[in-house]
């Protein structure tokens, strides 16, 4: 079968970015912000230039499962044009049904090809979660989200959850999670348990951070370090309360009361609106978005925490973190009527014993010490 | 379990099932012991002294004369320690937060660096008189198990406090989640421990203070 995809054979990103007319020193400059944002060491940056510049441009095909296709909104609308879309232009996107122009038969051999050509070398981009409660909840081209996903992922040579539905399951597993809904590394490790997963989680998520961890792929062979949950630890290495540039308000005590206070205006810490920023891991606070402009903090708003695994199920997103979630009023009404009811079960039964105590009480005569 | 997870359950029903239990104790033990009564006192009054059951509740904070001579660690390391857990349990803001969501009300908060600072000086406190304790001879022929257990109960939430805030050891979220859980095991065993004094204490300072004028000591 003659494949339907553009033949990228031998093209590598250093000939695809000449062609584009992308300078040897965009290049470099590129590469030096790759290697910060990656938290590599200086001398790192060439390595990264020349492993990058050889490097064969990798066939990647996205799934978009359980999502709102809200990742690849920001994805394609990341401070165009830029470095990161240039990057992006220049892995092959062979299959993403949201953006490809092919639809149906051809769009689903446009997968299979790009599967077949690239055998062992392709990275498997996921958006969304994928339902077990019900094949039926989630297909596409008929077939089922986990059957597609184990197809595509049986070659890959690694996998981006991009997301947080694809990381953690998102909105589509928060409580009672009606469709079973399940994080794509979960699914990875049973049907291929030494495939390297990335999680890259956000609603939405940062979009260089799938740049820059496709570039230390392509450079130096291997993914960068991730932490316990699976994330790039220099994406998601300390939390957005100790990255903003409004912690020192909560230092000081200083806080907004409401969206429209003194507080409020004069910029303070937003953590008693339910800025969940102090529990969250993620770069917003330091890269920030469309171009470095601002983050939702700097608009006034409190981080919701959407970069961790059930923040769906954290509270309301206006409570304070503090605040307590559950029932406490039911509970501690029920313990009270309990406790009150319990506490007079053992007055009357300490009652009973004195009165029993005092009705056996045997007195003692002096006569009777004599006998 | 992640630590989101055991954030979620200690924030949810971790709380609820602690408050639930300290709840249902107090009001166990407070039946318990007031349903024992006493018999009544069938002689008169000795004195007329209204209020010494009241000043007794604030007297009996005040060292009596020549005691922190003779004991300077139990009175000065129990001053630093009561007060200084005082203003790090409900002077940190989050705490007021919490405070707010259970009961309502809130009030000013200090700094965090006052707060970090006070947490600190309270466990120095804390490890001084079990020091103390220990080299003590009196003092440890008459400490039994529960007494270093609530020791332990006590320094668990300020420790775990202090390592969350300076990111020390685990992760934030983790040390967090520990934090707030330990707390919740304070709360859940407070009446069933000596620790039911927090509760306890003040109540049966206005007793002692009320009897002992009623037999010619006023206060």
């Amino acid at each position: 079968m003659k494949s339907v995809l553009p033949d990228h054979a031998g093209q590598t990103v250093g000939d695809a970015l000449l062609q584009r007319g992308v300078s040897r020193r965009e290049f470099l400059q590129h590469c030096g912000l790759m290697a910060s944002l990656l938290a590599l060491p200086a001398a790192a940056a060439e390595q990264l230039a020349v492993a990058l510049a050889k490097a064969r441009r990798p066939s990647v095909i996205w799934l978009s499962f359980q999502e709102c296709t809200g990742c690849t909104e920001s994805l394609t609308r990341s401070a165009s044009p830029s470095l990161e879309s240039l990057i992006f232009d220049l892995i092959s996107l062979d299959y993403h049904h949201t953006l490809q122009a092919a639809s149906g038969e051809a769009a689903e051999a446009a997968r299979a090809a790009a599967m077949k050509d690239n055998a062992g070398k392709y990275i498997v981009v996921v958006d969304g979660s994928v339902p077990l409660g019900n094949p039926g909840y989630s297909t596409i081209a008929g077939v089922a989200n986990i059957d597609v996903l184990r197809e595509s992922v049986k070659e890959a040579a690694a996998v981006i959850a991009m997301g947080t539905c694809a990381a953690y399951g998102g909105l589509p597993a928060a409580q009672p999670n009606p469709t079973g809904a399940v994080a794509i590394a979960e699914l990875v490790k049973l049907s291929s348990p030494n495939l390297p997963v990335v999680n890259i989680p956000g609603c939405p998520p940062i979009a260089t951070v799938m740049t820059a961890v496709i570039a230390h792929y392509l450079a130096f062979g291997a993914l960068p370090e991730l932490d316990g949950l699976g994330r790039p630890k220099a994406f998601y290495g300390e939390t957005i309360h100790d990255r903003c540039y409004r912690r020192p308000f909560y230092d000081q005590g200083k806080f907004a009361d409401t969206f429209d206070d003194e507080g409020a205006r004069r910029g303070w810490c937003l953590f008693k609106l339910g800025c969940k920023g102090p529990v969250t891991y993620n770069a917003c606070a330091t890269m920030k978005w469309n171009g470095g402009v601002s983050f939702p903090i700097q608009s006034g708003h409190g981080c919701i925490g959407c970069a961790e695994p059930k923040f769906w199920d954290m509270g309301g997103i206006y409570q304070a973190l503090p605040q307590p979630t559950g029932p406490v009023a039911k509970v501690v009404g029920t313990a009270a009527a309990v406790g009150v009811a319990a506490g007079v079960a053992i007055a009357w039964h300490n009652r009973a014993a004195k009165a029993d105590a005092k009705a056996t009480h045997q007195t003692v005569k002096v006569e009777d010490l004599h006998k | 379990m992640t630590a989101g997870d055991l954030l979620i359950w200690t924030r949810g029903p971790g709380l609820a099932l602690a408050l639930g239990i300290l709840i249902f104790g107090v009001l166990l033990r407070l039946f318990e012991i007031y349903s024992l009564g006493r018999k009544s006192d069938l002689a008169p009054a000795r004195e007329t002294s209204p209020g010494s059951g009241w000043r007794t509740v604030f007297t009996r904070s005040l060292p009596p004369p020549g005691m922190t001579r003779r004991a300077p660690m139990t009175y000065f390391g129990g001053y630093v320690f009561h007060i200084g857990l005082a203003v790090t349990v409900f002077l940190s803001i989050p705490h007021i937060e919490l405070l707010r969501g259970l009961l309502g009300i809130s009030w000013p908060g200090l700094p965090t660096p006052a707060v970090d600072a006070a947490a600190m000086v309270t466990m120095i406190a804390l490890l001084a008189v079990l020091a103390s304790r220990l080299s003590n001879p009196v003092k440890r022929l008459l400490s039994t198990f529960q007494d270093y257990f609530v020791w332990l109960l006590t320094l668990l939430p300020l420790l775990s406090g202090y390592l969350a805030y300076h990111h020390m050891l685990l992760e934030y979220t983790l040390m967090l989640s520990l934090h707030i859980l330990s707390a919740e095991l304070l709360i859940a065993l407070l009446p069933f421990t000596k620790l039911f004094h927090a509760i306890s204490a003040f109540v049966s300072r206005w007793y002692t203070g009320q009897m002992s004028a009623r037999k010619g000591v006023a206060v």
